[in-house]
């Protein structure tokens, strides 16, 4: 190539021109309703997070770590008392957008092995099918189903797998970790660079607007009338409020579906404060989903938080708890039927334990996830047993949807 | 038509260029090299896999005294020998990792780490807990690199009897539905491993065989066991009787482990896996869709020499299809090693390196690159297709880490204009060269050179 010719060609149009920082068109979404799923890694004890203080065999499971309203937990409904490292999210169960299922679980049972819990989780499927052909996720199946998906419907958000929207359908990832600190002049260069290769021109102009729009994006004023009354400002700038601030940004847009998942909640030893410090992170994640979405979009929203299984009923001898099987799930948004502690309540004593050890499993964790998507989605039942979650049984429909 | 290119040689078959390569003069320079005696796999040793299980078993003797006792100050000592136990499996870890880095920055070419990490992928074992599990890097040391030039039958044998492909494949849950094991315990055939044998390593996915294959298959490996770790042939899980594979019988001898090789032997031999292998090699090396004349000669020339893999290699070496200009892209970890390869870092500087650096500097990058270490989501491994790598999320991760890394790791950085060849070999394209004469400072000079397609793709 002529050098000269070249330099003209390639460098002559204005950077306002250049194909790299021209926003794309986005495609309008096909519905409007939006689900985010928040994958608890490592198990949360589900009795700590949303105590049973009702129950009278609690307090002799656990020794140290405090329950009840006594201990400095919010009572729920006289019989559920808010871990105080939720109390943050306190408002939002007053104001009926926050709601729990408990003695919830996979159906994983026995081996109690992170990998294979959270594998079964994302994967939605029975333990019927083989481990190793658990690698596609119930997410990505459910947008499989769906009419009108685009690679913008759903995002997998992180630098993890998340196996959960792996599958046929093509999703967008991104991880807020990935930042783009081009100067102008080696974002002009770097056009240069890939000119010739559409794929690697491609992509990095729509890296290049993703980071551009998260620059761009307006603060978020503390007095905006869609913040609750009370609600204390979110924590920002930690990886999971990232995560949460970047989904809010893409569900405002043409992005319905988001998923991404936040590490340490296997807290063997020393769980008070480790629970603590969890569950305050997490409840400034849903404060941010809120904050950030307002109140219309908020409206239309669920928020799905899940762990792979629940841990030990008593309290193990280093002040933590140990793997075990069912647990608790978190649902925030305006469109769940909120103010309310799901499930059938099983019960603590010896004989009511699973295995002598673990809080027994009354419902499949995955009706829930199933009950939320036929209501936010009009999804059928039948869909839902077979292809999304093959082999679930629904049964009654709890109702958390509006 | 394409012809062999000195340069493009070392870029796409092996580790990539640095100041100092020699590169080889014809195509057979790289069939040599691999003759050679592995003199940085003895200069870099690895773990092996039994310091892992030795490991284990330490950690399984403390769970077991922690269960029998009650007295705290046992309890405590007890778990403090395991964290020690555990802190020593991570070092495993971690002095793997440098060797194999250390190996394929200090390779002149290369082209016996690529082919290393093409079968270890080939052969993807993963998903498997415990300190064992951890022991990829021992497992693709210890059957995949020693077998690199042998027979593709060979190299599946040394593959069929390793703990972590039986315990990655569900192999070590399965029992003949007729053996002592499933009669006693109620257990049967688990036809995972079985079914990878066939559809990933050897014949293909769509290939001609059918369902009942598959379950023959399955009885005949029912007694490849796992015990403690380490491979055991379980007569009591094994299947007596015949079984029919692809049209031959195998078995009813009481000959359990040699019918299992047996069948590993017909099934390297079998046209369908030749033509599999070809395809999947030329893609990994040189595109996504490469010139069916390439595969057809690979193939062809792997069933003339009985599935020997030099003649393999040879076959795509010498074809002109390998020599297209535009190559598939790296793998992440690959795009990273080729990178501090080019920019001068030497083995020693890797050994000498803290953990916490390669893990920051070298292995975590490559997790937003899409490729998480030793964890593929599947049994099938990597992807291959361009498209899966060059995501936005994917080509934000090298962009950051071609304009990030480089200055953290080196002392200085060279100059662009001269690493611009240095990288790409005496003819780099010439935006690339535009982008290195312009860039406004050495960093983001050695970052685009880095991060162009060119020097992304083998």
């Amino acid at each position: 190539m002529d050098r000269r010719l070249f330099l003209n060609g390639v460098l002559g149009c204005s950077l306002a021109a250049s194909p790299l920082v021209t926003p794309v068109t986005l495609a309008s979404a096909p519905w409007d309703t939006r689900l985010v799923v928040i994958l608890l890694r490592g198990a949360m004890d589900g009795l700590d997070a949303v105590q049973p203080y009702g129950d009278p065999d609690l307090a002799g499971l656990r020794r140290t770590l405090m329950t009840g309203p006594e201990h400095g937990a919010l009572d729920l409904d006289g019989f559920y008392a808010l871990h105080p490292g939720f109390s943050a999210l306190k408002p939002m169960w007053d104001a009926g957008e926050l709601a729990f299922a408990h003695a919830v679980s996979t159906p994983y049972r026995d081996a109690r092995s992170h990998f294979d819990g959270q594998d079964l989780l994302e994967a939605g499927t029975g333990m019927d099918v083989p481990r190793a052909a658990r690698t596609t996720g119930w997410l990505n199946r459910f947008l499989q189903d769906m009419p009108g998906v685009q690679l913008k419907t759903a995002y997998a958000i992180g630098v993890d797998d998340l196996t959960i929207l792996r599958g046929g359908q093509e999703v967008s990832r991104w991880s807020p970790d990935a930042r783009l600190r081009l100067s102008t002049q080696a974002q002009r260069l770097l056009e240069v660079v890939y000119h010739d290769d559409p794929l690697f021109r491609d992509a990095a102009l729509e890296a290049i607007t993703i980071t551009q729009a998260l620059r761009d994006a307006p603060e978020i004023e503390a007095d905006e009338p869609a913040m609750m009354a009370g609600m204390a400002p979110a924590a920002r700038g930690n990886p999971a409020a990232r995560m949460a601030e970047f989904a809010a940004e893409r569900l405002r847009e043409d992005t319905r579906i988001a998923a991404f998942s936040v590490n340490g909640w296997d807290t063997h030893a020393r769980q008070a404060g480790a629970m603590q410090r969890r569950l305050g992170g997490l409840a400034d994640t849903i404060s941010i989903l809120r904050e950030d979405l307002g109140a219309e979009i908020w409206g239309k929203t669920a928020v799905l938080a899940m762990t792979e299984f629940g841990r030990t009923a008593r309290e193990n001898g280093s002040k933590g708890t140990d793997h075990g099987t069912a647990g608790a799930m978190i649902m925030a948004g305006g469109s769940i039927r909120g103010g309310k502690v799901y499930g059938t309540w099983p019960g603590l004593s010896d004989a009511a334990l699973y295995e002598g050890r673990d809080l027994m499993p009354t419902r499949d964790v995955r009706a829930y996830a199933g009950w939320v998507m036929r209501g936010l989605f009009g999804l059928q039942s039948s869909r839902i047993e077979t292809a999304i979650f093959p082999g679930l049984d629904l049964e009654a429909d709890p109702g958390v949807i509006l | 038509m394409a012809v062999f290119d000195p340069y493009l040689a070392v870029r796409r078959f092996g580790t990539g260029l640095a100041a100092d390569t020699a590169v080889p003069g014809n195509a057979g320079a790289l069939l040599t090299d691999l003759q050679q005696a592995d003199a940085l796999a003895a200069q870099f040793d690895m773990p092996r896999y039994t310091d892992y299980l030795d490991i284990e078993a330490q950690v399984r003797e403390l769970r077991r005294a922690k269960r029998e006792t009650e007295e705290a100050a046992e309890i405590a000592r007890i778990d403090e020998a395991t964290k020690t136990q555990k802190s020593a499996a991570s070092a495993l870890q971690s002095k793997s990792a440098k060797a194999r880095i250390a190996r394929a920055v200090g390779a002149p070419i290369g082209f016996r780490d690529r082919l290393e990490w093409f079968w270890a992928d080939h052969f993807t074992v993963r998903g498997i807990g415990g300190i064992a599990g951890s022991a990829v890097s021992s497992f693709s040391n210890e059957a995949i690199r020693p077998n690199l030039t042998a027979r593709f039958a060979d190299m599946l044998r040394a593959v069929v009897v390793q703990p972590l492909m039986l315990r990655s494949l569900d192999q070590d849950r399965s029992a003949g539905p007729r053996s002592r094991f499933a009669k006693r315990r109620g257990m049967g055939l688990n036809e995972n491993y079985a079914r990878e044998l066939i559809e990933l390593h050897t014949l293909g996915a769509g290939a001609s065989y059918t369902q009942k294959d598959v379950v023959e298959l399955a009885r005949l490996l029912a007694g490849l066991g796992v015990r403690h770790g380490a491979f055991q042939w379980q007569d009591g899980r094994a299947e007596p009787g015949e079984k029919h594979v692809l049209g031959k019988v195998y078995g009813g001898n009481g000959q359990g482990l040699e019918n299992v090789f047996a069948v590993v032997e017909d099934l390297a031999r079998h046209p369908d896996t030749a033509r599999h292998l070809a395809r999947k090699m030329a893609v990994h090396f040189v595109s996504d869709a490469p010139d069916p004349g390439l595969v057809t000669h690979m193939a062809a020339r792997y069933r003339a020499a009985d599935g020997d893999l030099t003649a393999l290699y040879a076959a795509m070496l010498e074809h002109p299809g390998a020599w297209e200009p535009v190559g598939n892209v790296k793998w992440p970890l690959e795009y990273v090693i080729s990178g501090i390869k080019a920019l001068g870092v030497t083995p020693e500087q890797i050994i000498a390196r803290s953990r916490r650096d390669i893990q920051r500097g070298l292995i975590a990058p490559t997790r937003l690159m899409g490729q998480t270490y030793q964890r593929p989501v599947g049994p099938d491994g990597w992807a291959e297709d361009d498209a899966a790598w060059i995501t936005p999320q994917g080509i934000a991760g090298r962009i950051q880490w071609a304009m990030d890394a480089p200055h953290k790791m080196l002392d200085r950085l060279p100059d662009p204009r001269a690493f611009l060849e240095v990288a790409l070999g005496p003819n780099p394209p010439e935006p690339v060269r535009f982008a290195a004469f312009n860039a406004e400072n050495a960093r983001e000079g050695v970052g685009l050179i880095l991060a162009s397609s060119a020097f992304q793709r083998r």
